[in-house]
């Protein structure tokens, strides 16, 4: 939290200030001490700010137009595209919007990942994030559904009878999902009011998530704690405000790309046949964004083993902080844990082609061993690594390998490659 | 000190009846919340469906919506239903006798829910090891009795409740 007192300097901001803080609050954003090393992976929790609120504004004007009803749905989804003034643009814009959100995001915790960002004492900004990751995917799913479309109505029904594999309640809780014994119109409301809160509640955890954040400050490249502020620090505004504007105008540049050059080349054209609950599409996939835990699901031949296996990939991340047994943050001193490191971005890069792939041969195979290799490095690599790796030294302060010259050069060097 | 007691033990009481009422209140207003979120009237009002039967060949098949589900409805031949009934139960995942899955006497008609046991997709007819259904979504094989016999799904594909109103029109549901 901001060190200094704040008073406003006008007469009508200190009597507002004294009766609502929010002129502290602005001050404190503002103000706030940021690590001066901060590298470009530190900028997209602007982007996913960016991001939310894209898919709120666009979400709430395709709204106006849209119709949650099923015999309606995929026609009004067709008069946005041809009818609605720059219909097709807002459109394009929500959807593409989606798989831009979840680049960003997982550029986002894969970055936590190799710099330890999960660790104490931001163990509670990690698991804020990882809700925000599951209602995310919760929005998604729901928002592929609306469309009312083949892949909509068949990813609907696939996701919807995991559920059916829980013992004895499982048929039950399918059909109160449901709220009829199929997919069907009941089903695709309540899908269009749960798409349009969980933004909302996405927005709420976004503030606490931030919050959070401002209890201990960032984590940084080097991964050290540093006194705020200090000469390791730099005020949130303009410094980090301008380099996460340019961030986002890169980022802007590649999803703009999207919409306008290739609109449909993340989605899948059997959405543009209209749901038929007789014919199931020869190929089911979900969006890209999902595929990883799709071959994980695939890759039991066990219907309960596999949605058990397929929710625990996720569920593990949340006491990752505590599997974690190294002392050390940021992956730039952890030459072991470093390598271990890149080897699940691959893992997680070949899972989510293998989903995207028949559950056959030889795509079975690798599914099977990304599967075991994700778990093993949560469960056995993490702790153990960080029982056993020799870390290199680590810099006593942000400064220090970078001004001052006079700790080893070699790692000054390697701090100066992250930085 | 024994009246400052019973003074405590009051307001105890108190408390407890007050969050007991309070806990009923909350589980009264949840519950219509929760319910309503179940199979309403007109779904329920599309229990059941009549289908005319009479037109089928032997060895093929029709498909016919009931409560939005596919069911298959299959006329099938002498060697189709020999070929089920030759079938060890030991070889089977999920262990039912073809006898078990139709009705007695009209051994032909296999009438059965066409959604594959494992996740909802519906399986595509004369596909597969087993000379019966294949889901193309996860790789299930089913045979020509419609009993799972390789892939991930739990159990053989449900048969619904039905009955012949007369020899040419089935009653499902």
């Amino acid at each position: 939290m901001s060190e200094q007192e704040y008073t406003p300097k006008s007469k009508a901001g200190k009597w507002f200030n004294d009766r609502l803080p929010l002129l502290t609050l602005g001050a404190h954003l503002t103000d706030y001490p940021t690590p001066k090393n901060l590298n470009y992976w530190w900028t997209f929790g602007g982007i996913l700010t960016f991001c939310l609120i894209t898919q709120i504004v666009t979400g709430i004007v395709l709204a106006m137009h849209y119709v949650a009803h099923a015999d309606l749905a995929f026609a009004s989804v067709e008069h946005i595209m041809r009818d609605v003034n720059y219909g097709w643009l807002i459109r394009y814009i929500h959807s593409n919007g989606a798989s831009m959100f979840f680049l960003a995001v997982y550029i986002h915790i894969f970055r936590s990942l190799f710099y330890g960002s999960y660790k104490s004492p931001r163990e509670v900004i990690w698991i804020i994030g990882l809700m925000i990751y599951l209602l995310m995917m919760a929005a998604a799913f729901m928002g592929y559904v609306l469309p009312w479309g083949q892949m909509s109505f068949w990813g609907a029904t696939v996701i919807t009878n995991l559920f059916s594999a829980i013992p004895l309640v499982g048929d039950s809780i399918t059909t109160w999902l449901w709220g009829a014994y199929s997919v069907d119109n009941p089903t695709l409301n309540r899908f269009f009011s749960l798409h349009y809160l969980i933004p909302f509640l996405i927005l709420g955890l976004v503030v606490l998530h931030i919050w959070a954040l401002h209890v201990p400050g960032n984590n940084n490249p080097v991964g050290i704690d540093i006194k705020k502020p200090s000469k390791d620090t730099v005020p949130f505004h303009p410094y980090i405000t301008i380099k996460d504007a340019f961030a986002l105008l890169v980022f802007m540049i590649i999803f703009a790309g999207f919409v306008f050059f290739t609109p449909n080349v993340l989605g899948h054209s059997d959405n543009y046949i209209p749901a038929n609950p007789l014919v199931t599409p020869a190929h089911i996939v979900p969006e890209w964004y999902l595929l990883p835990f799709y071959a994980i699901l695939r890759s039991v031949p066990d219907k309960l083993g596999g949605v058990i296996l397929m929710f625990s990939a996720i569920f593990i991340l949340f006491v990752l902080p505590w599997l974690d047994t190294s002392k050390v943050r940021s992956a730039v001193f952890r030459p072991i844990y470093r390598q271990f490191f890149w080897i699940l971005v691959i893992d997680v890069l070949m899972l989510g082609y293998v989903g995207a792939m028949p559950a056959e041969g030889i795509y079975l195979v690798l599914a099977r061993v990304g599967t075991i290799y994700y778990f093993l490095h949560f469960i056995v690599v993490m702790p153990v690594v960080g029982y056993l790796e020799k870390t290199d030294p680590i810099p006593m302060s942000i400064s220090e390998p970078v001004l001052t010259g006079r700790a080893e050069p070699s790692l000054a060097r390697k701090v100066n490659d992250k930085v | 000190m024994s009246k400052e007691e019973k003074k405590v033990n009051r307001r105890d009481f108190l408390f407890t009846a007050s969050y007991t009422v309070g806990a009923v209140g909350v589980g009264a207003v949840i519950w219509p919340m929760i319910d309503q979120m179940n199979p309403d009237k007109a779904q329920q009002a599309l229990a059941t469906t009549e289908v005319d039967i009479s037109s089928i060949e032997p060895g093929k098949s029709i498909t016919v919506l009931w409560r939005g589900k596919p069911i298959f409805i299959k006329k099938r031949t002498s060697e189709e239903i020999a070929e089920a009934r030759a079938v060890k139960l030991d070889d089977l995942p999920d262990p039912q006798k073809d006898e078990d899955r139709v009705k007695e006497g009209k051994d032909e008609w296999l009438v059965m829910l066409g959604v594959c046991t494992h996740l909802g997709c519906v399986p595509l007819k004369d596909k597969g090891d087993f000379n019966g259904w294949f889901c193309p979504c996860h790789g299930s094989h089913y045979d020509v009795s419609g009993r799972i016999r390789k892939g991930p799904a739990p159990t053989n594909m449900e048969i619904p409740k039905f009955e012949f109103v007369d020899s040419n029109t089935i009653k499902i549901g």
